[in-house]
């Protein structure tokens, strides 16, 4: 068998253990040598694209030294551009689990006209152009708006501008979730006289959940580093509604590079961090479902 | 596959009427106040004066060259993330070894990463006094402030997506198709395209839509590394900054448009692809 | 066989699109100028009426505007450049600092500056609410918008403007701080940059902008219903112009820099709004010369004062911007 390292090789080394097992230990190791080429071809990828840069970053801020980074990491500004962000970003990544759910529900279980349209257009917020985001948004919700609603450089434009850019997440998360549950559970839950909400809390929630968390957790992600729109609808007014990716443009804009670099990896840390925990969470999710 | 039955039955074995018209206004006007108000302005602060100053928009050169290389740039960074997101899926749901969990959270990097950093990080690895910098400089290769730096940093931005939609349907589908296509003797190459490509559709369909949607839109990191040259380095959101800058609103909604326009023809062709096969 | 097709497609795509984007690159003798954003409409005549020149036939620019800081970054972090422009002189210096520029080039007849422009205040059209100088700045209920300092080196100018007009006026310069501390309270919104803070008023946000001289006549050549007014008391805005090491003393890169200083060339900088610096231009008896006009150079120079007012940690404005938060906070 060619050992040629291809995707298709490694399905078919995949489905070795359906035929008569060929001598163990060659088979062990013919599934190891293609695996670890896989591995490190895809570890080469992600160095090179992502790993490398990151760790420049690190690394420039590692110069300045533990006691400076501190300085900088904790002086006023930065803390309170840091708690915006947090805060917004929670907030945000709160209510895209909640609304996020009930819009793929709607558009996988539900039919109404224009359906397709509606379904096409929740991937609009990432091909738009931040700048294009926070543009409209102030047309529609700033001074000049047609709705007399103004919530121009206030915080709470900080929250539309990211609930736009994060919206296709838990959306795009759940979707093919429910797309592929099996209803007989909730059917029989029905028949046996539970109503609609407690079919759906007990039997279809759990099955969700996964889904819904990474989501909203990607959406938290994107939401802290979220710059371009927020920027023209936030009014940038340090400790009120200026958030950290600005503050790390102002570093740099300062000339603080490293300093600029030291934020980027506290906020590097924390949105890691939450990943981390949601790697936890879906493992923990698919426990039940199959082998690792 | 299996799906889903749509229609008041498959709502939900008990939900009330009630339950699902309110559901669905709900759903409907979020997005309606978040998404479809904000898309439609954009199509009308566009044709707010008229057809004649958007048709002279899309004919200028600027515009036409920022089309140009964000189009070229997309059709670099696509393609090379949906072949390392299928063999990056495939690796980690059908194969065993060390360090899954952490692969699995590096791929999901770029999501954490704001644009500004991303621009900083390749300006420190590619610049003048970066890691590489140097050794660029005196070979002559120009990546930072040429397009190579561009595609580098829209492929980090829009890397997870494929890998992310693929995992959970081959995890779905398991192996058994394959096993029995490789019993009945179909060579490696023969079982990946006619049997796992095909049940991994929706993921990479929706991996790619997702991803395309990224490339275009991607402004802060581009922007910082693309020097912003006229007529050379700027994609279309660069442009509609710079259009916005010099008071052309017409000019800088007419190119959001045009992105807006790319990405729903792509969002839906593959929609109506996908679901042209998965069967009417 | 259609995931096939899409493959194949996708492959033919990427590699199309690199065919053409190698083939682009090979870009041939060009002379490449790195500008601040708000020149761009003067150099898009500047340019063509030098390649009308002798020393100009033929010679193909590249162009790149942007916000001053950023290109000036752009420019050592190696963006390629043969004469670079920018809104104020630190961005300059640190071309110099990295070798990319020799420190001899200010010292031509006009210091190395080009153009010239003040501070002034930017209103709506027909000035309704009769703002005339800086002491209307902090009445009450007056709103005034101005681009934070820390992401925009432009701002900084606005900042000095409004200080150094307190102390010719005879205050002090605990006073005169005071008086930044009173105007911030009354800034609304701080924008990223120049050119959106004068957006935002253009939105219709604030009552008075600070800006520049030749950033309001921009926005009333496009069109835009604003006014300005020119303190008695403001200072001289000077921006730097230079030809880069690598482009070498000679050449079409000095031909150009020799060329912006002709009466020619100045006299389409004014008609963009901007202060020439060479005597004798026309059009240059429109703008009105203020009584107490200073610069940055009897505030201290640009590095005495970018480490008291505009250091991150510790200076005036940092302060003041702490000041607000502390009292804006609940």
């Amino acid at each position: 068998m060619a050992s040629v390292p291809s995707s298709s090789s490694l399905v078919a080394a995949g489905t070795v253990a359906a035929r008569p097992a060929p001598p163990k230990v060659l088979r062990r190791m013919k599934v190891r040598r293609s695996t670890w080429l896989g591995v490190g071809l895809v570890t080469l990828y992600l160095s090179v694209i992502v790993l490398i840069p990151l760790a420049a970053v690190i690394w420039h801020a590692a110069e300045l030294g533990p006691a400076a980074i501190w300085r900088v990491v904790s002086s006023p500004d930065t803390r309170a551009a840091l708690q915006l962000s947090l805060m917004a970003s929670v907030v945000v990544a709160a209510i895209n689990a909640v609304v996020g759910t009930i819009t793929a529900w709607v558009l996988v279980r539900d039919s109404f006209p224009g359906k397709t349209i509606v379904n096409a257009l929740i991937d609009l917020p990432f091909a738009l152009p931040t700048i294009v985001a926070g543009l409209t948004l102030l047309a529609l919700y700033g001074p000049n708006g047609p709705f007399g609603v103004n919530l121009a450089y206030t915080r709470a434009a900080v929250m539309v501008a990211l609930l736009f850019v994060t919206l296709p997440f838990v959306v795009r998360s759940v979707q093919p979730v429910l797309i592929e549950l099996e209803q007989d559970v909730e059917e029989a839950a029905s028949a046996l006289g539970a109503r609609g909400f407690t079919v759906f809390r007990r039997v279809v929630l759990p099955s969700l959940l996964p889904a819904i968390i990474s989501g909203a957790g990607l959406s938290f992600a994107r939401a802290i580093g979220e710059f371009g729109s927020v920027v023209l609808i936030s009014g940038n007014i340090p400790f009120k509604t200026q958030i950290a990716p600005v503050r790390i443009f102002a570093l740099v804009e300062s000339g603080d590079s490293a300093g600029a670099a030291a934020l980027a990896v506290v906020l590097l840390l924390i949105s890691l961090g939450v990943l981390l925990a949601l790697a936890f969470v879906q493992r923990w999710g698919r426990r039940g479902d199959e082998e690792e | 596959m299996r799906r889903s039955r749509s229609g008041p039955a498959a709502l939900g074995a008990g939900g009330s009427r009630a339950g699902k018209y309110g559901l669905r206004t709900i759903a409907l006007s979020y997005l309606a106040l978040i998404l479809v108000l904000p898309v439609g302005m954009v199509f009308y602060r566009t044709f707010e004066n008229g057809l004649q100053p958007v048709l002279q928009a899309l004919v200028d050169p600027l515009t036409l060259h920022a089309l140009y290389l964000t189009v070229a740039i997309a059709a670099i960074a696509v393609p090379l993330n949906t072949l390392f997101g299928v063999f990056c899926a495939l690796l980690m749901v059908r194969r065993r070894f060390l360090g899954k969990s952490i692969l699995s959270v590096l791929i999901d990097l770029p999501f954490a990463v704001s644009p500004v950093v991303v621009g900083l990080s390749l300006v420190l690895v590619y610049g003048r006094t970066g890691w590489l910098g140097g050794w660029l400089a005196e070979n002559g290769v120009r990546v930072i402030f040429a397009w190579p730096s561009m595609v580098l940093a829209t492929i980090f931005v829009s890397l997870p997506f494929v890998v992310r939609e693929v995992v959970p349907v081959l995890q779905e589908i398991g192996v058994d198709q394959d096993q029995a296509a490789h019993t009945l003797g179909a060579t490696p190459w023969q079982t990946f395209w006619r049997v796992t490509l095909p049940a991994i559709r929706s993921g990479v369909t929706y991996g790619v839509i997702l991803t395309t949607a990224r490339a275009l839109g991607e402004f802060g990191a581009v922007s910082v590394v693309s020097g912003k040259i006229a007529g050379r380095t700027s994609t279309l959101t660069v442009h509609v900054e710079e259009r916005f800058q010099q008071f052309d609103l017409v000019g800088a909604y007419t190119s959001s448009l045009l992105l807006a326009v790319i990405a729903l023809v792509i969002v839906l062709s593959m929609t109506v692809l996908r679901s042209k096969e998965v069967g009417a | 066989m259609r995931m096939r097709i899409g493959a194949l497609a996708l492959a033919l795509a990427a590699v199309a699109a690199l065919a053409t984007l190698v083939a682009g690159a090979g870009a041939g003798s060009t002379v490449v100028l790195v500008s601040y954003s708000t020149p761009r409409e003067a150099y898009a005549e500047l340019i063509p009426a030098f390649q009308q020149t002798d020393a100009g036939v033929g010679v193909a620019f590249s162009e790149s505007y942007g916000s001053s800081g950023e290109q000036s970054r752009a420019v050592d972090a190696g963006l390629p450049a043969d004469v670079v422009t920018f809104s104020l002189t630190p961005d300059m210096t640190r071309l110099v600092e990295a070798g990319l520029v020799d420190k001899t080039w200010d010292q031509n007849e006009f210091d190395g500056f080009v153009t010239k422009s003040v501070v002034v205040l930017v209103v709506r059209e027909g000035n309704p609410m009769g703002i005339i100088g800086w002491a209307d700045l902090t009445k009450p209920g007056v709103e005034v918008i101005e681009p934070n300092p820390f992401t925009s080196g432009g701002a900084k100018w606005n900042i000095m403007a409004a200080y150094g007009a307190q102390l010719k006026q005879g205050k002090t310069e605990e006073q005169a701080r005071t008086y930044l501390a009173d105007l911030f309270k009354n800034v609304p919104v701080q924008d990223k940059s120049a050119r959106e803070a004068l957006q935002t008023f253009i939105g219709g946000k604030g009552d008075v902008l600070l800006s520049y001289e030749n950033e309001a006549i921009a926005a009333q050549q496009a069109g835009e219903a604003v006014d300005y007014v020119v303190p008695a008391e403001t200072i001289l805005i000077e921006n730097p112009l230079a030809v880069t090491v690598d482009a070498g003393a000679s050449g079409p890169a000095k031909a150009l820099y020799d060329y912006l200083y002709t009466p020619e060339a100045q006299a389409i900088f004014v008609s963009k709004g901007y202060r020439p610096v060479v005597e004798g231009v026309t059009g240059a008896d429109q703008f009105s010369t203020p009584t107490k006009l200073f610069t940055i150079a009897d505030l201290g120079g640009w590095g005495t004062v970018n480490k008291d007012f505009f250091d991150p940690s510790g200076s005036v404005m940092a302060t003041i911007e702490q000041g607000l938060g502390i009292s804006t906070q609940q």
